[in-house]
């Protein structure tokens, strides 16, 4: 590793720590109520004077920031790991249908609960949402054996994301009334109403899977040049992808199970990460991409407060305006590269 | 199997699952010499160097890297012994030439993959020895073929292995690349004490660089030879089944069939001068002769190919009387004549009657006027 590279990716994480750090606190302080920087301060650790800054900080708004940073996380590593395991740029939970999948499982568990009259505990929904980003996955990966053409395997990933949104939207339309309010506002997508509880959890699958992820680097930077050289370079390539498959679908479940779908992160962050470092080495890029989606999500739920408050837009519309441009910028950067090549 | 081979196989069969694709396949190669797989289109050549590459079962019989067989071999172990250049292309984004030369040296890096000084310093010595290391910075993507298959090279190199497989590494290649790249191979094996197996279609650079030829045909190995064993009578036109021409040996080349019928042109040729007029009445199906030509003349091998009629005359000996005879003979049914050398010197004067007997008769034409 050169000197200039090295000097590019110090520059690079000290200017995500920052934004992340920016981000984080803008969180805090912006709101319905608006809150000092000093007493948001005070607040995370309780010791604010006013009791209500402590309240907001402590019970809304810092779980719902941590939300964000930690589900952004995992959700551009999971999209990371999908573009190593698809050799394609514009895979992502969101496109491929993992996150529909994840959705359509997670409504059916709900509407079957609250009708019997069961509380859902965080873990089972994030089961819930594990089993169906597992459902979604397993028919895109049977699916990528058939199309080799990168665009095909990603219209075939947003028409299983149709398929799931179509029987989801039918099961909500036949929930109870009551059912409905809850339903709809997971299902378009929020990291609003987060509890303590529910970001231990987070936590847990969140950092053990990004850390599994980030000790897989070394064969994810063989398996980018091919599967064949992949083999030849002693990685075994069976017991590999099945760890890719298990941890990328976990992390974009634990996202689905908390905020509902969030589009576009899991594409854009890895690609603006890999612009932004000037390489696609993993064990640069899965570290920058929990980062940057961490930072990227705290902006996007920003907005999604802030923009037309007190009335909330989905974090969805937000990531979507920041993330689809970035898809169409991937796919003419790839047109010129073929051109040239 | 010799006690010093660096690769042997022991009549392997291989295939998918239970069905051979070649079979009967045996050879052992020494440290810094070339084993080239050749035979027609689907005979199996990948599959074999996928196989000794441990990428899919053998089907039976066994290869031996360093008297050790390979199927016991643990993946890093193999790893370090064996690498691969393949025609597939990379596909990774953004990755420098220099990373993809680095991604050699995986089977000796701990857990992340950093790499140590004497990693890059290895690194760095195979893209000089390569001649690459200008391409450090560029991306994989946006190089030419060519260099992106020094860059490969470079890489399999980086890896330390003992033996190196490369599946057609000069398809894609333009005729200069296709002799840089092999002759820098041939130079990199002798010093860095590689055995090499590769699978090649042009026939004219397998016999040229190989220091072992083995033919695959009808799901078997057909014959495993040097090169002048290989390259020899009609052999290679047996082992592709060419019925549309033949192969010169001497050339390492194929030319098409003659067009048969009865002679309508004389060509008077010799000493390569009548190369381009026999390829021109090819193309126009114009069924010709071709005389008076010495069986060790240059375009001896093209003439008899090309040629319905073709007269000959031994080799190192002056052109008989009997042999002008008999070309006089030819030349009287043709309705054109031309004359391709400029000059004629002892033991071709034979052919300065055969010129005079065209002037005479005036059938003699102009190349332009075919």
């Amino acid at each position: 590793m050169n000197k200039k590279r090295s000097t590019r990716y110090a520059a690079g994480f000290t200017l995500l720590i920052i934004l992340t750090i920016v981000f984080f606190f803008l969180n805090l302080v912006k709101g319905s109520s608006s809150i000092s920087a000093a007493d948001a301060f005070y607040g995370i650790f309780g010791k604010s004077i006013d009791e209500s800054v402590n309240t907001i900080i402590l019970d809304i708004r810092l779980p719902r920031c941590i939300a964000a940073m930690l589900l952004g996380g995992a959700l551009s590593i999971s999209g990371f790991l999908l573009q190593c395991f698809f050799g394609n740029p514009i895979a992502g939970p969101y496109v491929l249908g993992i996150s529909s999948g994840a959705k359509l499982i997670v409504a059916l568990t709900m509407i079957f609960s609250l009708k019997n009259g069961i509380v859902l505990s965080s873990a089972v929904m994030v089961t819930a949402s594990f089993i169906g980003s597992l459902i979604s996955m397993g028919t895109i990966i049977l699916i990528s054996g058939k199309v080799k053409n990168m665009a095909q395997l990603v219209i075939s990933g947003v028409m299983i994301g149709y398929v799931c949104s179509a029987v989801t939207e039918l099961v909500v339309t036949f929930a109870d009334d009551a059912n409905i309010v809850n339903l709809h506002n997971w299902s378009m997508g929020s990291f609003s109403g987060t509890d303590r509880d529910d970001i231990l959890v987070m936590l847990c699958i969140v950092i053990s899977s990004s850390a599994a992820a980030f000790m897989l680097a070394k064969p994810l930077g063989a398996y980018q040049l091919g599967e064949s050289y992949a083999e030849n370079l002693g990685v075994n390539i069976r017991a590999f992808r099945l760890v890719l498959i298990f941890l990328s679908s976990l992390l974009s479940a634990c996202v689905t199970a908390f905020a509902g779908p969030v589009s576009f992160v899991g594409i854009a962050v890895p690609h603006l990460m890999k612009s932004l470092f000037g390489t696609s080495k993993p064990l640069i890029i899965i570290p920058a991409s929990f980062i940057g989606g961490a930072a990227v999500c705290m902006m996007c739920d920003l907005i999604a407060r802030m923009l037309f408050a007190p009335v909330e837009l989905s974090i969805s519309t937000v990531t979507a305006v920041f993330g689809a441009p970035v898809v169409i910028l991937i796919m003419l950067r790839r047109n010129r590269q073929k051109g040239c090549g | 199997m010799q006690d010093n081979a660096a690769i042997s196989a022991e009549n392997i069969s291989v295939g998918y699952g239970k069905i051979t694709v070649a079979g009967n396949i045996t050879f052992s190669l020494n440290s810094g010499e070339i084993l080239t797989l050749i035979g027609p289109n689907g005979a199996g050549k990948s599959t074999i160097l996928k196989s000794i590459a441990a990428q899919l079962h053998l089907v039976s019989g066994s290869v031996y890297i360093d008297k050790r067989e390979i199927s016991s071999m643990k993946e890093r172990e193999l790893s370090r012994k064996l690498s691969l250049v393949l025609t597939e292309r990379i596909h990774a984004e953004r990755m420098t030439c220099e990373d993809v030369v680095a991604t050699g040296r995986y089977p000796y890096t701990g857990r992340l993959g950093l790499l140590s000084s004497e990693d890059i310093r290895i690194i760095d010595e195979a893209m000089e020895l390569t001649g690459i290391s200008y391409l450090k910075d560029s991306d994989i993507k946006e190089i030419s073929d060519g260099q992106r298959q020094c860059v490969m090279l470079a890489r399999a190199i980086a890896q330390q292995p003992k033996v190196m497989l490369l599946d057609e590494p000069t398809s894609f290649l333009d005729v200069n690349n296709k002799l840089e790249l092999l002759s820098l191979l041939r130079k990199l094996v002798k010093e860095k004490h590689i055995a090499v197996i590769q699978s090649i279609h042009e026939l004219d650079l397998a016999q040229r660089f190989s220091d072992k030829i083995l033919c695959i045909k009808n799901r078997k190995a057909d014959r495993i030879g040097t090169s002048d064993e290989i390259f020899s009578g009609d052999y290679i036109d047996r082992l592709y089944g060419i019925s549309s021409g033949s192969f010169m040996n001497l050339y390492g080349t194929a030319e098409p069939a003659a067009v048969s019928g009865e002679p309508k042109i004389f060509v008077i040729g010799g000493g390569g001068s009548g190369v381009f007029i026999y390829h021109k009445l090819w193309r126009k199906n114009i069924p010709f002769a071709a005389g008076i030509i010495h069986k060790n003349d240059i375009e001896f091998p093209i003439a008899k190919a090309l040629a319905s009629v073709l007269i000959d005359e031994n080799a190192f000996e002056a052109v008989s009387d009997k042999t002008v005879q008999k070309a006089l003979k030819i030349m009287g049914k043709c309705s054109k004549i031309i004359c391709c050398p400029e000059q004629f010197g002892t033991m071709n004067a034979g052919c300065i009657d055969l010129l005079k007997e065209a002037q005479k008769c005036g059938k003699l034409v102009n190349v332009e006027d075919i």
